[in-house]
């Protein structure tokens, strides 16, 4: 059983989809889990659907959402780091780590879920990446969390190789589910075309479907 | 269509903000690798236009014509004038993601 686990990601829902097995089982188990995330998801394209809100409007929409997500997860330690969606490879890498840092220095989580720097796809989920790993680089060895990272690339396999973490969530899939759907404006479009697409193709659903039994991760090593 | 055409005129000859944007998504590229990741945005861009115009049988077009250029958007397809007279026209697809938005405010957006 971890001591305390801290999830460092930039958007509401990237904790459901990328690590909401993880975090269910971590908070089942009694496990505190803080949930750093870096900005509120203003400039999403997804506005729900049919859509209810406006680029003015979804900052606030998608707070509540990351709330009723963290309900679902019971994540009870919420911090708002206050970034700008899009903006986060933009930002001073060295001040982004001292914020992360500093979480590490109060919480000494003995892990850490982020996004594997290079193989995050959306330049804020390696930014956000790539800002945890320089933070907790800068602690000495025996006393580094153990990172575990997701990869989502197309190429992740060639060149990380295969994922040396898989967690069976199965047990707490609804659990998942619930926090997704907790990110209302972000998936209800999402959800109405698994419905169609449910119709027209049951086999890509169950091959979807069997992508909720478990969650895969990549513990990072440091140089030294 | 009309009140959007008021409030533009409403605004003409002051002082305002601008937020106004595009986008393809963040994975577009990753879905489809022949597609091209596009993406831009303003966020508070201080403007004065001397003329502003709605036109286009739906999904609309916008014109702004500043001192020196213009501000263009296409593809609008929703509007909203917000409890602080801000005003707010996006452009949403079929699955109600926004793919445009151009917007003003007297006042500077929320940053």
């Amino acid at each position: 059983m971890e001591r305390h686990v801290l999830v460092v990601l930039p958007h509401p829902d990237d904790e459901s989809f990328g690590c909401g097995g993880a975090i269910a089982l971590h908070t089942n188990a009694g496990t505190p889990v803080t949930y750093a995330c870096g900005t509120l998801g203003e400039m999403g394209r997804n506005m729900g659907r049919p859509f209810f809100a406006t680029r003015e409007s979804l900052p606030k929409i998608r707070e509540k959402e990351l709330r009723n997500a963290c309900d679902a997860l019971a994540v009870r330690d919420l911090r708002l780091m206050g970034l700008r969606d899009k903006t986060v490879e933009f930002e001073d890498p060295e001040r982004l780590a001292d914020r992360i840092e500093a979480f590490i220095k109060e919480l000494q989580p003995s892990l850490i879920l982020t996004f594997y720097p290079g193989h995050a796809v959306h330049p804020d989920h390696d930014a956000m990446g790539a800002a945890t790993i320089r933070a907790v680089a800068r602690f000495a060895k025996e006393n580094r969390p153990v990172v575990h990272c997701m990869a989502i690339t197309k190429n992740r396999e060639t060149i990380l190789g295969k994922p040396d973490v898989t967690i069976d969530i199965s047990a707490v899939r609804e659990q998942k589910l619930n926090a997704i759907k907790a990110h209302r404006s972000q998936t209800e479009a999402l959800f109405a075309n698994w419905e169609e697409e449910k119709k027209k193709n049951p086999d890509y659903i169950k091959r979807m479907e069997q992508n909720w039994q478990k969650e895969v991760y990549w513990t990072y090593s440091f140089e030294n | 269509m009309h009140e959007v055409q008021a409030a533009l005129d409403r605004f003409a000859n002051q002082e305002l903000y601008l937020h106004l944007e595009t986008t393809a998504g963040a994975y577009a590229a990753h879905r489809n690798e022949k597609a091209l990741q596009v993406g831009a945005y303003i966020r508070n861009g201080r403007i004065r236009y001397e003329r502003g115009v709605i036109t286009g049988g739906g999904p609309y077009r916008i014109g702004l014509k500043i001192e020196l250029g213009w501000v263009y958007a296409e593809g609008l397809t929703d509007w909203e004038i917000d409890a602080q007279g801000r005003i707010l026209l996006a452009g949403h697809d079929q699955d109600g993601r926004l793919a445009v938005a151009l917007e003003l405010s007297p006042n500077p957006f929320a940053i």
